[in-house]
């Protein structure tokens, strides 16, 4: 503790020791001034909303009319209802396109790249890997729209490899479009990464590299003892900013596909945009937000564990 | 260790080279691609990647004309000046009052807002409409303006308070015996020390709020108040079907935090790293 204390009282002297005392309470109470705008816009349009979520889903309610109490009928279908059942499952699914393949080409790059640090991780290639982090998660939405249709990047390269018969409109696709979705989070979150463990390998003290190459260490041996370890907690970063991604993502999916073809790419966040605002059904929405942000918690504090321990 | 040759180097470099390309252009493929689509010619039907022998540069104009790229400017521009200059201050505040006047409750305060730091917005969608259709807000930029200065607190205050911890103690207690009040200490002492953190903090607000698509997309009825980033679905609809004209819109969408990037992309760089470690 430490505080801001001009008044000095002289040992024995009680009155002016308590009032002193006084004083300084007054003082750190006074302190609230500076934090209170921040309190009150937190309370009314952060931690207000919360609270009334939770209490909307406990309620069935078109936004208009009157609210009738549904008890936990709401939750039972997010757990039964089979679009937001699936919804949350897709968001489980789109885990490995937004972090597991990320993390894993980042570390690849990283340790390959250590070699080269400084100098060609230069202002081009930064700038380029950043690109995706900068632009609007909607405009990611429509390049790769455009990316994936019929006459679109991906599958000009398919037919240019003479794989004709695997070209087709990407996200129109029963089969693959979920697929599809995941991969434009994976070029979203890959050049994050990369430039995050990059920056992370960089402070691994090179002796150990060295020591390790003396004990005979291969390439392997040393991403392993060396590398992994000293990434721990770029690694736990990435992971833990990408997996929330994953499981709350709406700017890219609203734009790629809304969902669809049918509900294939269904994911919480659109699902409640479309319970709430396509079919007013506010309580059913409220329910299935608040089931997402206890599983991203759910998910998350352990991650964080996981990656702090030391 | 032998001293390297020039080929030496360049071999053990290679694969570090050619990753790095490789991973760099996999980042840029698909703005390249709408480039190519944008300049065909109006009415056709590009295809992925090809440069087209006779640029229609043109395009980007109607594109700016069709998607009202001057209001959308202006109306992003209107939320970003609302939202980051009072959020910036008053978590600055709120983050002097936790970390060094150290406020009754505060640690309280600053454990809620952790809480809620990775809470997805999601949860607070539908109660934020109906608020703001109670309080009259639906249909102007406040309706976007107050809630993001709100949303912005917890990582705000978390980021200022993450700096205001590190500030040696001896500092403020200087200026303590010096007489001056808080106030006037964090005026003179610890404003100009937070800078770094005030600057890189103010660069990823922008960010996020330019770019802020769900809370525009349900706040913001007329798609010409949101931010430019929410206005791209009513533009998508819209030109569906005319990719050249849709491509174009899209990347003058794109364009200004492109352009304020490359500006200061060092400091963009420097504060997304950081960011996103102590995020």
């Amino acid at each position: 503790m430490h505080l801001i204390n001009p008044t000095r009282s002289r040992p024995g002297d009680h009155t002016a020791a308590s009032r002193s005392r006084r004083t300084l309470r007054a003082r750190r109470w006074a302190g609230w001034l500076f934090a209170l705008p921040a309190l009150a816009f937190y309370a009314v349009f952060n931690f207000r909303p919360i609270l009334l979520s939770i209490q909307y889903s406990f309620y069935d309610w078109d936004g208009i009319g009157a609210s009738t109490w549904a008890g936990l009928e709401n939750y039972r279908a997010v757990f039964t209802d089979p679009e937001q059942l699936s919804s949350l499952l897709h968001a489980f699914y789109l885990i490995l396109f937004f972090t597991v393949l990320p993390v894993t080409l980042a570390l690849i790059s990283a340790s390959v790249m250590r070699q080269i640090q400084g100098k060609f991780t230069g202002t081009l290639a930064r700038t380029m890997l950043f690109l995706p982090q900068i632009i609007p998660g909607a405009a990611a939405g429509v390049a790769w729209t455009w990316m994936y249709s019929d006459n679109g990047v991906v599958n000009q390269l398919l037919r240019a490899v003479g794989l004709e018969s695997a070209a087709r409109p990407w996200l129109g696709d029963f089969t693959w479009a979920l697929t599809a979705v995941g991969f434009i989070g994976t070029w979203l979150s890959t050049g994050l990464c990369t430039m995050l463990l990059l920056a992370g390998i960089g402070k691994i003290d090179g002796s150990l590299y060295e020591a390790a190459r003396i004990d005979g260490a291969g390439a392997i041996r040393q991403f392993r003892s060396v590398t992994l370890p000293g990434l721990r907690n770029e690694i736990g970063v990435c992971v833990t900013i990408t997996v929330i991604a994953a499981l709350a993502s709406f700017d890219v999916v609203y734009l790629a596909t809304q969902g669809g073809p049918g509900t294939q790419t269904m994911v919480p966040g659109v699902m409640v945009y479309n319970l709430a605002f396509n079919e007013s059904r506010l309580g059913a929405a409220s329910a299935l937000a608040v089931v997402l942000a206890l599983i991203v918690i759910a998910v998350i504090v352990p991650l964080q564990r996981l990656f702090r321990e030391r | 260790m032998p001293t390297s040759t020039p080929v030496r180097t360049l071999r053990r470099r290679a694969p570090g080279l050619l990753l790095i390309a490789a991973a760099s252009l996999y980042s840029i493929v698909p703005l390249l691609s709408m480039m190519s689509a944008a300049l065909a010619p109006q009415g056709s039907f590009p295809s992925g990647l090809s440069w087209p022998s006779d640029p229609h540069w043109h395009n980007f104009i109607d594109a700016w004309n069709v998607a009202n790229i001057t209001t959308l400017l202006q109306s992003s521009t209107m939320i970003v000046l609302g939202v980051v200059p009072i959020a910036v201050l008053i978590s600055t505040m709120a983050a002097y009052a936790i970390a060094i006047l150290a406020i009754p409750l505060g640690r309280i305060f600053y454990t809620v807002l952790v809480l809620t730091l990775t809470l997805p917005y999601e949860i607070v969608i539908v109660p934020l409409y109906e608020q703001n259709k109670d309080m009259g807000l639906l249909g102007s930029q406040w309706a976007l303006i107050l809630p993001l200065i709100g949303l912005n607190m917890p990582f705000a205050v978390f980021w200022m308070r993450a700096h205001f911890v590190n500030v040696p103690r001896e500092l403020s207690e200087a200026a303590g015996l010096d007489g001056a009040g808080p106030w006037q200490a964090l005026r003179h002492i610890h404003l100009p020390l937070a800078r770094p953190a005030i600057a890189s903090l103010t660069l990823l607000m922008f960010l996020s709020t330019w770019n802020q698509f769900l809370l525009a997309l349900v706040l913001i009825d007329d798609p010409t108040k949101r931010t430019m980033a929410g206005a791209l679905q009513a533009f998508t609809t819209k030109y569906s079907t005319d990719q050249v004209l849709l491509n174009a819109g899209a990347l003058l969408i794109m364009a200004p935090t492109i352009i304020v990037f490359l500006f200061l992309q060092r400091h963009f760089v420097k504060a997304l790293l950081q960011g996103a470690v102590k995020g």
